[in-house]
């Protein structure tokens, strides 16, 4: 047949558009989350999340419960990061009820947090290739990086995942006498992982062949849909809390803001690749300055846990966000002058990141929709709170 | 870095979008200050037993018109340039039978985000959409919906996020039934 002709019958041959569901239960929908996908042969044309398999009314939950009953909630928001989020929640209180934090508590927050941006990047890149079919052996080495940074935690605060560590005006112990030396055995391994992992990945055939060129973003549309985090910083715009509003001690510490140019799905693996670099970078400033702060661990007038339950805020409002390793995690409260708030907001950055997922998936393949997911990175119980 | 703060805000809007600041309310005698301003001092503490139930609805942030909600928006992304919304809620202010929203913005050049209210009465919770010309408000205005009722005609697709369909009841309300509500006790408090 000449090759015309092949193409008159293609464009005579009529097909179907079939809906197909993508979980609630699939393995690569990182947890219970399900996607309405109508397809054309193998082509996205139209896509549509399904959320709240996993709502249990966080807010409403907020609102029961006094200020600090909410902190140990906080780490089942997004149980990768438990420390970002409890870095959120006393902000928000802080601000709202006037409470000052000690430098060294300071400091000792934001090596927490720049430890789990580290931790959640390693875990969101390897997931991501995982999703691409490379199965296990890229997990393998983030998993690895992320077990060592998660005995740190669970030596600072007793648990790995649920640390539960923060407290309104500072944390709730200092770091004991053995965790210094090991985040220093930690911090020498770290370069060494982060250009191994780079080595592995970056030119690796498959990664660029599946990533580049796919669910790509482009700027306009990220600032108007809303996203937040690395997808934001991917799409080229260079917005990151802690440069645009600095919390904490940020102000007075030195690293860069990487951006993408594209703002595809290898854009976004890049991107976080760079950041563990710049996380990595802060932690170090941060020991080098640790030793020389003033103040302890906690504020002394909230030191008594009595202090912490019995807060009561001045009536008002307040909003405190801070750059999670997802995105904006921001915490909306208004007081009433009780101990308890009378509303508690969660804007979760995974949940808001999935706004533009149907416009990013259409006209991808099917397996492509699992890619995209992944480099979103989202955490299910963040997003259905 | 762009900073506005809530007074200049409502400075611009009375000047470029008559009309569309909400009037102020006639027991409006004691000002609370909110977020928007944490340079000046955060209010007193209120003394228990001191003053009578706390005024909830005082706040020094710009509260418009739910009807001009579309225009002031524009307004503020294409004029003011805070082109990226960060965060759209509901508050329900029961006792004053009112439902508020926030809308939050902020500037991509950094500063302090920008706060917009508009109140609603309770039982007609009625804000246009703002989703067919700011995508990314779809979400934030379906949740709002499912979970304070809130109708915001013009949305391409108002239906519920986290609760099935046929769920009745909007859950976050505050006269919404909480199985839990016997287990809080006061003693707790002191």
């Amino acid at each position: 047949m000449p090759q015309n002709s092949k193409l008159i019958v293609n464009a005579m041959l009529k097909t179907q558009e079939l809906q197909l569901n993508i979980g609630p239960q699939h393995p690569s929908t990182h947890g219970v989350f399900r996607l309405i996908v109508t397809v054309d042969g193998e082509t996205v044309i139209d896509l549509k999340p399904v959320f709240g398999y996993l709502h249990r009314n966080h807010e409403q939950l907020g609102e029961v419960s006094t200020y600090i009953q909410s902190m140990p909630f906080t780490d089942r928001l997004d149980y990768f990061n438990s420390m970002a989020n409890n870095f959120g929640l006393s902000i928000a209180v802080e601000k709202l009820a006037g409470i000052e934090v000690p430098q060294r508590a300071n400091y000792i927050r934001v090596l927490m947090a720049e430890l789990t941006r580290i931790l959640n990047h390693a875990a969101a890149v390897a997931f991501m290739i995982n999703d691409m079919g490379a199965w296990q052996t890229p997990l393998a080495y983030g998993m690895r990086e992320r077990e060592k940074i998660l005995d740190l935690f669970e030596m600072a605060s007793g648990a790995r995942m649920m640390c539960n560590y923060f407290r309104f005006g500072g944390v709730v112990r200092d770091l004991p006498p053995e965790f210094m030396p090991q985040l220093h055995d930690l911090m020498r391994g770290l370069p060494t992982f982060f250009d191994e992992f780079e080595r592995l990945l970056r030119e690796n055939e498959i990664l660029m062949l599946r990533s580049q060129g796919v669910g790509i973003l482009p700027k306009e549309l990220a600032a108007s849909y809303s996203v937040t985090g690395p997808v934001l910083r991917a799409s080229g715009i260079a917005y990151d809390i802690r440069k645009a509003e600095p919390y904490s001690v940020y102000d007075e510490l030195d690293f860069d803001v990487p951006i993408g140019s594209v703002g595809d799905v290898y854009d976004r693996f890049l991107i976080r690749i760079e950041e563990m670099r710049q996380s990595y970078r802060l932690v170090q400033q941060i020991i080098e300055r640790l030793p020389d702060t003033t103040g302890g661990h906690i504020n002394p007038a909230m030191a008594n846990i009595g202090k912490q339950k019995a807060l009561r805020p001045p009536a008002g409002d307040a909003y405190g966000r801070v750059e999670s390793p997802k995105g904006e995690l921001g915490f909306y409260l208004v007081s009433d002058g009780s101990t308890r708030p009378y509303r508690y907001k969660v804007r979760a950055p995974s949940f808001i990141n999935l706004t533009p997922l149907g416009d990013m998936c259409r006209g991808h393949k099917v397996a492509d929709v699992v890619v995209i997911l992944g480099s979103i990175d989202i955490v299910m119980g963040e997003v259905d709170r | 870095m762009p900073s506005m703060s809530a007074e200049e805000l409502k400075e611009r809007l009375t000047r470029d979008l008559p009309g569309a600041l909400a009037p102020a309310r006639a027991k409006a005698e004691h000002v609370t200050n909110g977020s928007a301003a944490p340079q000046t001092d955060p209010p007193a503490k209120p003394k228990k037993g001191a003053e009578g139930p706390v005024d909830l609805l005082a706040t020094n942030d710009a509260i418009v018109l739910s009807e001009r909600i579309p225009d002031v928006v524009r307004y503020v992304r294409d004029t003011l340039g805070y082109t990226f919304l960060t965060d759209l809620t509901a508050v329900d202010y029961m006792a004053d039978g009112l439902i508020e929203l926030i809308y939050r913005f902020l500037h991509l050049d950094g500063g302090p985000t920008m706060a917009i209210k508009t109140r609603v009465p309770r039982d007609r919770a009625v804000v246009p959409s703002i989703t067919p010309f700011w995508p990314g408000a779809d979400l934030q205005e379906r949740e709002a919906y499912d979970m304070y009722g809130v109708d915001f005609p013009g949305h391409p697709n108002l239906v519920r996020v986290y609760m099935w369909d046929e769920f009745e009841g909007f859950p976050m309300r505050k006269d919404f039934p909480r199985q839990g509500d016997k287990y809080i006790e006061e003693e707790d408090e002191a």
